[in-house]
């Protein structure tokens, strides 16, 4: 596992680098993997890794791209919106030559065109959304401010919103409220309940579950290498 | 109906807090939840809640959320009973 960048298109104009996580040996099959988004991405991260891992064993090359704006990322959060998302997955696929993709959770909201392969546990941007927007308001209360989920989405819309220490755009939050996953040719989706054992995005804390990742990287290997 | 709901909510419970299978079995309604459980924060809270609106097909209001909503097993347990009884 090596650390590698791939050229990000910025809407202004010209591109900057941005990380993603490889295993990389050059071979046939080559899966570009889009995380989860937000706090999801945190809890996710040690079991997508592990994902590739078993991937990588199985004889598959795996890329793990960061999104604009997260995790060492020189873009700021609060200028981007899904779309520029959407883009950067493309520019991924496009620079490691993926002939697949998985995407897990919310990442399934941005992935790139004319690519076959797999969504694990599909959400709605507007369920992702509403989980960070209660979240918040759960907090407000606990330091004694009222806030009320529809006021915050309302103010957010024009203002832009900070939910689970994300800075997100006006723009952001109407996009996500909009996204869903869309069934769609070549695709594949694995519901949780194929993987088994409890979903790792609900945690309380981040943890991990070998069984389920043999489960999913099994799934995946099986289908790339058929 | 009633011994279904009881069974989903110990499943999800054991998925938020990441029990081993057959351990929230042995909740009952006395079992401490939220302030016993230090884990448990605002977060992790909000996706047990839209995680119970999906499983259970219902709608929970942020002003029907209170510590003792959350305060024991059998506590939550009533208020999904009711809100299913709404649906």
């Amino acid at each position: 596992m090596t650390p590698h960048t791939y050229p990000c298109p910025l809407s202004a104009g010209g591109s900057v680098d941005e990380y993603a996580l490889g295993f990389d040996r050059g071979r046939k099959e080559r899966l570009l993997v889009i995380p989860a988004l937000f706090d999801e991405a945190n809890r996710m991260r040690r079991f997508t890794v592990e994902v590739m891992r078993r991937l990588d064993g199985a004889g598959i090359d795996c890329f793990l791209p960061d999104l604009p704006g997260c995790n060492e990322s020189p873009q700021d959060l609060a200028l981007l919106e899904p779309e520029d998302w959407a883009t950067a997955m493309h520019a991924a696929a496009r620079h490691f030559g993926a002939s697949k993709v998985l995407a897990i959770r919310g990442g399934g909201l941005i992935l790139p065109p004319a690519i076959s392969g797999w969504h694990y546990a599909p959400v709605k941007g507007a369920n992702l959304l509403k989980t960070m927007l209660r979240a918040r308001v759960l907090a407000a209360r606990e330091a004694g401010v009222t806030e009320s989920i529809d006021g915050l989405a309302a103010e957010g819309l024009e203002l832009g919103l900070d939910l689970a220490g994300y800075p997100l755009s006006g723009e952001m939050l109407r996009q996500l409220q909009g996204l869903a996953p869309a069934p769609r040719a070549g695709i594949t989706v694995i519901a949780h309940e194929l993987v088994g054992g409890s979903p790792l995005w609900l945690r309380a804390e981040p943890d991990e579950d070998p069984i389920q990742a043999d489960a999913l990287a099994a799934v995946i290997a099986m289908g790339a290498l058929a | 109906m009633t011994a279904s709901i009881d069974h989903k909510l110990r499943r999800v419970l054991a998925d938020v807090l990441g029990l081993k299978p057959g351990q929230s079995d042995a909740f009952t309604k006395d079992t401490g939840l939220f302030g016993h459980l230090p884990e448990l924060d605002s977060m992790a809270v909000a996706g047990l809640l839209t995680e119970l609106e999906d499983r259970f097909d219902i709608v929970i209001d942020e002003d029907e959320v209170d510590g003792e909503l959350l305060e024991t097993y059998g506590a939550l347990l009533a208020f999904v009973k009711a809100k299913r009884e709404a649906a």
